[in-house]
């Protein structure tokens, strides 16, 4: 990252920020590195009566519960059989307590400035929509930017 | 003097004093003419206003110091104890719980000045001692401060020894100045040995202390009368040095001159040996550096958490438990040898050995739980102890006549339930002063005595603590709730004629019910009952009230032992794990299914003649996998005077269990309490039992 910054500072200051970029079916989603504690395979998840739909339950994470959830379900998708690619990112934010989301894979990291990010347009016929933040380009491909904070605080 | 790292022993140390100050004083109400009692709150004001200055809280210090004086005064008979004194008294006490309070914040005493209180207490003592007494009758009225006589010391007629000079006089050939001084101490002042620490220890960075009269020992021992004498060499000029000892508090005066040795003759064979003397003086100033360096390195930290108090919260803990923890631990140890002994040894009986040694290691781990436990226990009574005081200014302010008596101030509670309960248990206690007790008419005319009885009783009850708040006032008018209840629109006129009273006053924990006709500031804002019950849930406890109109209700709040480790019992349903706390459990049943017996639709059991409601968790947990059986295994679960009995699919076993948090994106689940970790690392959920009644 750093370095990054240093070859940037030539040209042009631009904010980098790193993504971790992980799929749902064929969409591409991309999560602020900052926001991601930890990525681990999928394992058994308690599933807790009575808690909101997508939330598929806790996990123990070294001694820890950390409650799920399903990026699919969160985002009103269908969900898939699981294979051995589905991974848990363990998000945590100052604000709450970690919380893992289960995607369908994790690809690559990514780094994008500035110039490659563009705010998305609302469209209220898409639920998704609300916990997209941005929409990044990436050697010819688009990257969903994840609102990490929207996408784990309860609506009341 | 840099005193930050004894910020948390001050804290802790003024919250006793002031704790005790607030049971003395009421004491003393009752008992104006107790020379014990006023010793008391003399001695504990004392000790309040040198630690407060000893910090350089200087408006902390101003106050105790006016309020010493004061009871200076009373000590000495010059005074008398009125209840006006009382008042005021309780005034300085609040005021400085409000700089406790705010040191405790944010390590500064804030810059309140209570100015009024300080007045107020100046013209009582004023007012109350026409004739102004001189500083030295005090002396000689209080017996007490009578020691064994002696002259006042005087460095000038102390006879230096021959080595002390030789050692002046080498300090000298090195340019440094030989001084003599005197330090007298204020006369009322209870700790001068104390003082003359501090006085010794200001002097440290100066230069050397060569000979005090009397002998440092005799000073610590405080075998002198109000003055002692020092010699010190320094490179500093005499007025510095005479700074530094006034600046120590309760030092009434220091004079001190250069002195010249050059008549005095050498006297070298002494010399060696005794030359060590110096040094030992030393001793207690590298003791306290030791202190300072360990605490230093919590600093940075303190910093960094805004808003949040400055000090950790602390436990107290007794030395011989911690001794038993240190015991358990060096058995744990032993065991896991024992176990790696084991398995590195290939002979046939290894498994036996291996089961025994885990045998073992089970009992060090219950043991070690248990000791650890006892370490986080706390007695009620630092919670408890502020209430007669508080109910005191109730019955001020109410003008209600109402007594509280306590039992069980020693019952012991988990830190954490410590901490969170005081707020609640004062919400009850103001709601039984405020409502349940009558004013005086009506209470003679219902042939009561005059004043109420509040009484708080704590005790332990198997893996629960109770807490009872009874009154003889009152009692709830369950008709006026009712009506209230309909008037408010909480519950229609038809569910009201359905509920029984035990369901009508249940109501009143319900948010915003308040059914007191007017608003007081004490209580009947409508917020109370419920919110102490949403804290009593949260720790995981519950209320339940017992009321009987015209003679008094009951609160009986019940609280776990211990918040982290319990014994549950495990259960399974479909392919689930669930564990049910065992204190909750009362038997289990095997049932067969024809027995079920249906109530008002409801399904019921009947066991040794009583009705049973019985919950097939299955449907309340959701749970889709079947399970077909010709009998029920029934779990019976008690709770106060309610009963239930849970349906589940298999019994796996009792188990220790370590309670997590679920996190508080499910934790508006109110069907469990939290989950647990099992040994094969699969996560079980904990089933809130006072929910499912």
């Amino acid at each position: 990252m750093e370095e990054l910054r240093y070859e940037l500072e030539g040209e042009k200051k631009l904010e980098v920020t790193q993504f971790i970029v992980t799929k749902i079916g064929n969409e591409q989603y991309g999560i602020d590195i900052k926001y991601v504690d930890n990525i681990v395979r999928m394992q058994k998840i308690t599933r807790v009566p009575k808690a909101p739909h997508y939330y598929k339950g806790v996990i123990n994470l070294r001694g820890e519960i950390i409650p799920v959830m399903s990026l699919r379900l969160k985002f009103d998708l269908e969900e898939i059989a699981e294979t051995k690619d589905f991974r848990i990112i363990i998000i945590k934010t100052d604000k709450s307590n970690s919380v893992g989301v289960v995607v369908d894979s994790v690809s690559e990291v990514v780094s994008l400035d500035e110039e490659h990010m563009e705010k998305t347009t609302v469209d209220g016929n898409d639920s998704r929509m609300q916990y997209i933040a941005m929409l990044g380009k990436y050697e010819e491909t688009l990257i969903s930017i994840v609102n990490v904070e929207s996408l784990i605080t309860e609506k009341e | 003097m840099d005193v930050s790292q004894y910020l948390e022993i001050f804290i802790d140390e003024t919250k006793e004093h002031l704790e005790s100050l607030n049971t003395r004083v009421l004491e003393l109400e009752k008992d104006p003419n107790n020379s014990d009692t006023i010793n008391e709150i003399f001695r504990a004001a004392h000790s309040l206003k040198g630690m407060a200055g000893t910090m350089g809280y200087k408006r902390m210090q101003r106050l105790t110091h006016d309020m010493e004086n004061v009871f200076s005064e009373v000590r000495s008979g010059k005074m008398a104890v009125s209840a006006e004194l009382v008042d005021i008294v309780f005034q300085c006490l609040d005021a400085l719980e409000e700089y406790l309070t705010c040191i405790t914040e944010t390590a500064d005493e804030g810059t309140n000045d209570n100015e009024p209180i300080i007045s107020r207490l100046n013209a009582v003592l004023k007012g109350e001692t026409a004739v102004p007494a001189a500083p030295k009758e005090k002396t000689n009225a209080s017996t007490e401060e009578k020691k064994e006589a002696s002259q006042q010391a005087d460095f000038r007629a102390v006879v230096l020894k021959d080595f002390e000079i030789t050692a002046a006089k080498e300090a000298i050939n090195k340019g440094m100045n030989f001084y003599g001084l005197t330090v007298q101490v204020e006369e009322n002042c209870i700790l001068k040995s104390a003082r003359a620490f501090l006085v010794f220890k200001n002097l440290e960075p100066f230069g050397e202390v060569i000979r005090s009269e009397p002998g440092i020992q005799d000073i610590e021992d405080e075998k002198f009368e109000w003055s002692f004498s020092l010699f010190i060499v320094s490179k500093e000029p005499i007025q510095k040095i005479l700074d530094a000892i006034l600046n120590v508090s309760e030092i009434k005066s220091a004079v001190g001159e250069e002195i010249s040795l050059e008549e005095k003759p050498e006297a070298p064979e002494e010399k060696l040996e005794k030359e060590v003397v110096p040094v030992s003086e030393e001793k207690p100033v590298t003791e306290t550096k030791e202190q300072a360096t360990k605490p230093a390195a919590q600093k940075p930290q303190q910093a960094n958490n805004n808003g949040k108090p400055v000090v950790n919260r602390s436990v107290r803990v007794d030395i011989d438990k911690l001794d038993v923890l240190m015991n358990l631990v060096s058995e744990l140890i032993t065991a896991k040898n024992g176990i790696v002994s084991v398995s590195d040894s290939d002979k046939d009986d290894a498994a036996q050995q291996i089961r025994e040694q885990v045998e073992y290691l089970e009992s060090i781990t219950t043991s070690l739980h248990e000791s650890v436990m006892k370490v986080r226990m706390v007695p009620i009574e630092s919670v408890v102890s502020r209430f007669p005081r508080m109910v005191r200014d109730l019955s001020k302010k109410l003008d209600k006549k109402m007594e509280l008596y306590m039992t069980g101030e020693d019952t012991e509670l988990d830190r954490t339930v410590i901490d969170e309960i005081g707020d609640p248990l004062m919400h009850i206690l103001r709601n039984s002063a405020d409502h349940g007790i009558e004013s005086k008419e009506l209470r003679l005319e219902r042939g009561k005595p005059e004043a109420g009885s509040i009484y708080l009783d704590a005790y332990q009850d198997g893996n629960n603590v109770v807490i009872e708040v009874r009154d003889d006032g009152n009692g709830i008018d369950v008709e006026r709730v009712r009506n209230k209840a309909i008037e408010k629109g909480t519950i229609t006129k038809e569910q009201a004629n359905n509920m029984d009273d035990k369901a009508i006053i249940d109501l009143l924990f319900r948010p915003s019910f308040s059914t007191a006709e007017k608003i007081s500031d004490v209580s009947g804002r409508g917020v109370g009952l419920d919110v102490v019950k949403t804290k009593i849930e949260g720790l995981g406890g519950d209320i339940e009230v017992h009321t009987e109109l015209g003679e008094g209700s009951t609160f009986i709040i019940r609280l776990p032992l211990t918040l982290a480790i319990i014994q549950a019992l495990m259960v399974t349903l479909g392919d689930e794990k669930y564990a049910i706390p065992l204190s909750t459990i009362q038997t289990i049943e095997d049932i067969p299914i024809s027995d079920i017996k249906y109530v008002r639709g409801k399904e019921v059991i009947s066991i040794r003649e009583n009705v049973i409601p019985i919950i097939r968790l299955r449907e309340i947990l959701d749970v889709t996998e079947t399970h077909e059986s010709q009998d029920l295994i029934v779990v019976i679960i008690q709770k106060g005077d309610k009963k239930a009995g849970l349906v589940v699919d298999q019994l796996i076993g009792q188990q220790e269990i370590v309670i997590k948090s679920l996190g508080k994106h499910l934790n508006n689940n109110k069907l469990l309490s939290g989950a647990t970790i099992l040994g094969d690392g699969e996560v079980a959920l904990i089933l809130d039992v006072n929910t499912l009644l």
